[in-house]
């Protein structure tokens, strides 16, 4: 497999930087729009940029890089605002918001491209969506990575990547100085602006630094990625880790890792099937997505794979005392074994024969031609659980009263989940 | 006329002009006016708080309680009216007030710790682009402590009980160190050992010097917390010492005549306490 990834200097370099620093750039503000539950805002801005580059494209005559960034600059400040606005004046909530500003406006773009395109000029809404990164082939590159340690080298360094570079260190410069501030007005904006940290003046230099960085990033890697990163990095990050700062640090890693494998995978993953390479951003936005799929079934504290190991364990443990219960109080009565099939009446069907092969190997029961009995070490630990179960429903009938025949349910879920007794 | 405190009936006759605030007062509330859309939620409010006091500001829902709270903080624009605290405007006197606001208000799954949360209390000392520092982290551990959670302050708040989380608002308010305290249902949803923690460190504040004023929802429990009372549904019915103001007649004028058996038994336990004291 590592036989067919090729990294070409000039044909990979600038183009998988400019897709890393991208998704770094993206993946590292992503955490804060997750936080205050304004993800769709990535999706909202990297749409709206769209009539933005027609307009100042009409108004400029020219496709040229300045006209065309000062056009999506200023529409990306104008989606924050409008939004602002409509869920001020139009009382709905932030989500929708969002859908009405960026539909309309993304509409009004391609109808402006289609009126631009009856008078004979080159514009392509597809640029927008999926980006140009082969635009970045670097002409003229050295063979190999040594030839790199030149001063030359940076003059070649293309212009979308100074852009995004500059933007990681405005980012990242934005994020560490005002850590502990955006930190507090997304978790509690009201104490946030009680204590002279406006949280919605806060909210709103974040977006314009979203703005800004969306509209860094689609020049380069398209608007399709630009929203794949504001989430799914941060999103992934978030199943990890339980504190902000590792969560942001996670969510760099994630985005670095997502940046580079994907771009290669572009490449490396056709080539093995003996195809064309495909678009990078779409091969990393699929990368992305992987991860958070990833995280969601393993991540070590909220994973599903860990959920459902937790749940079976605390059944087994239920259904391993519940036949413990049921045999204490059957030698209560004088039977100190119980058949098999008698057991399965008195408890629920599916769980007996787990429970009592796991109690044989702990050597709590013995099982002898289909009869059941506790051991020495059995009878104890059952009079434990009994007791324990005994002192609940008592707590429950004389300290929260409830009628002494509706006790045992609650009393047996309390005793298995707080596994201790009540103390009064 | 209902009974404004701290004020002679002369100063009635003349409401509509703006009242001398005593310096005394730390918070003094004068013909405020608050609306929602337009729809007006509180009402001409006069109230000027008695320093050192615990005061309990109940109503109905919808009566406009946590609005009070949030329209004096500057946290909802006030249709009119003025409030000051200590005679000075809010912003001028941040780190003296404290604010706990509801428990439900905030997302708990948040990634931070119990005492990320309690050191946010001392942001405001730290000022802007500070981080938190060591003296400023011990400080908040010994708030943590004052509410008996010093074993959690690593938890991830999601993993904190209800009470718990409600402890770690009140420890985040200690650690403010401010001399008023607003207080957004700080006894919502809370167990009973919470309950009395929460009072304890109520109690404890007041004889610090502090003065706290806090919106509850249990009557019955008025009079043993609380010395004052503001009895709120859009507007003022009535506000002072409990022993005056929380009569019969108040609480059914603050709840509309629909006053429920249970709200009566806390007026009749009400008066035992008085009768007792």
């Amino acid at each position: 497999m590592l036989a067919v990834i090729e990294f070409d200097v000039g044909l990979d370099l600038f183009p998988m930087l400019a897709a890393t620093l991208a998704a770094v750039v993206c993946g590292l503000l992503g955490n804060f729009l997750l936080l205050q539950r304004q993800a769709l805002m990535g999706d909202a801005i990297g749409h709206s940029v769209l009539p933005g580059l027609v307009i100042a494209f009409l108004l400029a005559g020219t496709r040229s890089p300045l006209a065309m960034f000062v056009g999506a600059a200023v529409a990306g400040m104008a989606t924050v605002l409008l939004v602002e606005l409509v869920k001020r004046f139009g009382r709905v909530e932030p989500g929708a918001a969002m859908g009405v500003v960026f539909s309309v406006m993304f509409a009004l773009g391609v109808l402006l491209i289609e009126q631009a395109a009856a008078r004979q000029v080159d514009l392509d809404a597809d640029c927008v969506l999926y980006g140009q990164l082969e635009t970045l082939v670097w002409f003229g590159a050295p063979e190999n990575l040594d030839g790199l340690l030149r001063w030359s080298t940076l003059t070649a360094v293309p212009r979308q990547v100074l852009v995004l570079a500059s933007m990681l260190l405005a980012a990242g410069i934005f994020t560490i100085l005002l850590f502990k501030e955006l930190r507090l007005s997304a978790f509690d904006p009201g104490f946030a602006t009680s204590q002279g940290f406006a949280a919605r003046g806060l909210g709103l230099a974040l977006m314009v630094l979203v703005a800004a960085a969306t509209v860094a990033s689609f020049e380069a890697v398209g608007s399709i990625l630009v929203i794949a990163m504001l989430v799914c990095p941060a999103a992934t990050a978030r199943l990890l880790t339980d504190r902000l700062a590792s969560q942001i640090l996670v969510s760099v890693a994630v985005a670095v890792a997502t940046g580079v494998v994907g771009y290669l995978a572009a490449t490396a993953v056709p080539a093995f099937f003996g195809r064309d390479s495909v678009n990078a951003a779409g091969s990393m936005t699929l990368v992305a997505g992987g991860l958070v799929a990833l995280a969601i079934v393993a991540s070590p504290n909220h994973g599903v794979v860990t959920q459902v190991l937790r749940r079976r364990r605390l059944a087994a443990r239920v259904a391993t005392d519940d036949l413990l219960a049921a045999l204490h109080r059957a030698a209560e009565q004088g039977l100190d074994r119980l058949a098999c099939e008698r057991l399965t009446k008195m408890l629920p069907k599916r769980s007996i024969s787990g429970a009592v092969d796991r109690a044989i190997r702990s050597g709590l029961v013995e099982r002898k031609r289909g009869v059941v009995r506790l051991t020495a070490t059995g009878r104890i630990a059952a009079a434990a659980i009994v007791d324990r179960h005994r002192s609940w429903e008592r707590y429950l009938v004389e300290e929260a009263g409830f009628a002494p025949d509706h006790v045992h349910d609650p009393a047996e879920r309390l005793e298995h989940l707080s596994g201790t007794t009540p103390d009064r | 006329m209902s009974p404004i405190l701290h004020r002679t009936p002369a100063d009635l006759v003349n409401l509509g002009e703006r009242p001398e605030h005593s310096p005394e007062s730390p918070l003094s509330v004068h013909a405020m006016t608050v609306a929602y859309h337009r729809k007006p939620v509180l009402w001409d409010v006069d109230y000027d708080a008695p320093p050192n006091r615990l005061v309990a500001i109940v109503g109905p829902n919808g009566a406009g309680k946590s609005t009070l709270i949030k329209a004096c903080l500057d946290l909802l624009p006030r249709a009119s009216g003025q409030v000051e605290f200590w005679g000075e405007a809010y912003r001028r006197v941040r780190t003296r007030v404290g604010y706990v606001p509801q428990r439900e208000s905030v997302d708990w799954d948040f990634p931070v710790s119990a005492l990320d949360v309690v050191c946010m209390g001392r942001y405001r000392r730290l000022g802007w682009c500070r981080p938190v520092t060591r003296a400023h982290r011990e400080a908040a551990l010994r708030c943590l402590g004052q509410v008996g959670l010093r074993e959690v302050a690593d938890r991830q708040i999601s993993r904190l009980s209800g009470g718990q989380q409600q402890r770690v608002f009140l420890a985040r308010a200690l650690a403010q160190e401010a001399e008023l305290y607003l207080m957004d249902e700080p006894f919502a949803g809370v167990d009973a050992a919470t309950e009395r923690a929460i009072v304890e460190v109520l109690r404890r504040m007041k004889s610090d010097g502090r003065t706290v004023i806090a919106v509850h929802h249990d009557l019955q429990t008025v009079p043993e917390y609380f010395d004052d009372v503001i009895l709120l549904n859009m507007r003022v019915v009535a506000a002072g010492p409990v022993g005056e103001v929380f009569t019969r007649e108040n609480l059914q004028k603050t709840y509309g005549g629909r006053l429920t058996p249970l709200a009566e038994a806390a007026e009749a336990v009400a008066r035992a306490a008085f009768e007792g004291r």
